[in-house]
């Protein structure tokens, strides 16, 4: 089980201050806490990607880079990267150039985008959202499978004889994530390719999700990858915490308030009662996080949202502190406890190095047993 | 026999509410109309004023809460559908509006072919034709299945006789309430939306993208 972090990368007002950063303070805030994440013993720091205001983080792989030469551990990801409006080829390359550059701590995480303007920004029609993200992500699959590929689609210039380079570090693709909050079409291409599901469950009630993941589940199966419990499912959370819970929903409260998503809607009472979002002591995230798997089987990966709405640094780190040091110790031990066998570990590099390895040889034993 | 499902929603503000008792008198006429199935109306009514800060919280946050959720479910759900509102600003009020615009971000396809009455409140006959050119495109947009008579009740209407050269308002609920059971008791009862998420298989998606010259 992997946990870690998971930025939007908003520049907001601090409603407590009336500050706003600038966008190189936002930046460098991010790569901090990226660090931080490390620091304190997390797995995972994803960053998402926008192209427009208020958002920083439009570069990711340039600022993955930058944290993977100042980290030893830590998985870097994406939360996400737009299938629908970047070219698959730049993709493929920018991503194998970061694996290299990390020693394979890499992976990825395609969305579609549900900013409207973005499509046409980049050449593409929203109304096309799902198409382009199914052929797209089917040239991404071959160019990082197929040393030369020859190739024909709707929506990009043909290619001939083209090999993307670098070419994957030990010959295996980054993992890939599909992340999704509402479409089944999506669960599904997870399901296809074996590849792992992300559903991003912070705004919006449980019961959405267990459809999605159990169909997510269930296809994976029907594909021939496994059982459904050995499906590669990842998750969200959302938090803030203090020692004491009417500390941490007095000082977080005005964040709330004032947030770009729910920000001026549902009370804070509502929205944690209906949502995964927990603002009380480490004990009531530990709670909190521990009936996911209730809700949605054994998991893989668990990515906390923590620095958004204008909360200062300085608090982020220690939120994530007290994550490090009180809350993923517990969940990892939790979790460990019942979890069954043959529930596969989370997607790591090396782990996947040795399984290709493994196919292999055992395709070259089938060899010889045909020979004999 | 399983009992047919008609649906109420008045977007009435006051209480007691004009909209809500002329709500209930075209109820209360569809449930009476006799069918030759002898299957029984059931009614529930959705009162949008109950639900206010619920819809204005979904159009924030993008999800219902649990009484809301109840409240789509029924309208969804039902074989029938009577849509009332008062009139205000000339049109639809912006909670009755509001209430279909959250049933229509989530699912477009939720009101498809469901038979609908509609009506309309309001102070003067002036208004009358808020039934035409709101309404009705509004539920045309969301593939519903309107009847052709729409009931409007002008406070005049609540008392004397109306005027004598057009129909009283007890007979535009009759002829409305007509046309809605015969809709309903014809229709093939679907089960509500809410099952296991239909998908098309991944080799369909990647097929119907292939370039025509590859197709074979």
């Amino acid at each position: 089980m992997q946990f870690g972090i998971f930025s939007v990368g908003d520049v907001t007002q601090d409603p407590t201050t009336g500050r706003v950063p600038s966008e190189h303070e936002r930046i460098k805030a991010m790569t901090a806490v990226a660090l931080k994440a490390e620091e304190v013993g997390l797995d995972v720091f994803a960053t998402g990607e926008h192209h427009n205001p208020p958002f920083v983080p439009s570069s990711p792989t340039t600022m993955l880079g930058w944290i993977a030469a100042r980290t030893e551990r830590l998985i870097l990801s994406t939360s996400t990267t737009l299938i629908t409006t970047n070219d698959p080829v730049k993709i493929a390359e920018d991503f194998a150039m970061l694996q290299h550059l990390a020693d394979g701590r890499v992976d990825v995480m395609m969305g579609r985008g549900n900013t409207g303007p973005v499509y046409p920004w980049f050449g593409q029609d929203i109304r096309q959202g799902i198409p382009l993200a199914v052929e797209n992500y089917a040239l991404l699959y071959r160019l990082w499978r197929e040393d030369v590929v020859d190739w024909e689609g709707r929506f990009r210039t043909p290619l001939q004889g083209f090999t993307s380079t670098p070419r994957p570090l030990d010959g295996v693709p980054p993992f890939v994530w599909h992340g999704s909050i509402r479409s089944p079409e999506i669960a599904e291409q997870a399901a296809y390719y074996g590849d792992g599901f992300f559903a991003n469950n912070i705004f919006w009630p449980k019961e959405h999700f267990q459809r999605l993941i159990e169909l997510y589940r269930t296809r994976y199966a029907h594909y021939g990858h496994g059982t459904p419990e050995q499906a590669v499912v990842g998750l969200g959370g959302q938090v803030f915490m203090r020692k004491n819970s009417q500390e941490a929903v007095r000082e977080f409260r005005p964040y709330f308030d004032n947030a770009p998503v729910y920000g001026h809607g549902p009370s804070l009472e509502d929205f944690t009662e209906q949502t995964p979002l927990t603002v009380g002591s480490p004990q009531e995230v530990i709670d909190k996080t521990l009936t996911f798997r209730e809700s949605f089987g054994d998991y893989q990966r668990q990515l906390f949202l923590v620095d958004h709405a204008g909360l200062p640094l300085k608090t982020v780190l220690e939120q994530l502190d007290l994550l490090g040091e009180e809350v993923v110790p517990v969940l990892r031990e939790e979790f460990a406890k019942n979890r069954p066998a043959d529930v596969p570990e989370a997607p790591t590099h090396a782990a996947r190095v040795a399984a290709a390895a493994a196919g292999q040889s055992g395709k070259d034993s089938e060899k010889e047993e045909v020979a004999k | 026999m399983t009992a047919l499902k008609l649906t109420v929603v008045s977007a009435g503000l006051s209480v007691p509410s004009s909209t809500r008792l002329l709500a209930d008198r075209l109820a209360e006429a569809v449930r009476r109309q006799p069918a030759d199935d002898d299957r029984q109306v059931e009614v529930q009514v959705v009162e949008l004023r109950d639900l206010a800060a619920d819809i204005a919280h979904n159009t924030v946050t993008g999800f219902p809460s649990a009484a809301l959720a109840k409240a789509i479910d029924a309208v969804t759900g039902a074989d029938g559908l009577i849509a009332v509102t008062p009139v205000f600003s000339g049109s639809y009020s912006g909670l009755f509006k509001s209430f279909f615009d959250v049933i229509g971000a989530a699912d477009d396809g939720a009101l498809t072919g469901k038979p609908v009455l509609v009506a309309a409140t309001g102070g003067t006959a002036r208004h009358s034709l808020v039934l035409e050119h709101a309404m009705r495109p509004l539920f045309a947009y969301l593939r519903s299945v309107v009847v052709p008579t729409a009931v409007y009740a002008a406070a005049d209407d609540w008392g004397g006789s109306g005027d004598p050269l057009t129909d009283t308002l007890p007979t535009r609920i009759a002829r409305a309430a007509g046309e809605l059971a015969e809709l309903m008791h014809g229709r093939q009862s679907r089960p509500p939306a809410s099952g296991p998420d239909q998908v098309v298989p991944f080799e369909q998606q990647l097929a119907a993208l292939r370039p025509e010259s590859r197709k074979e």
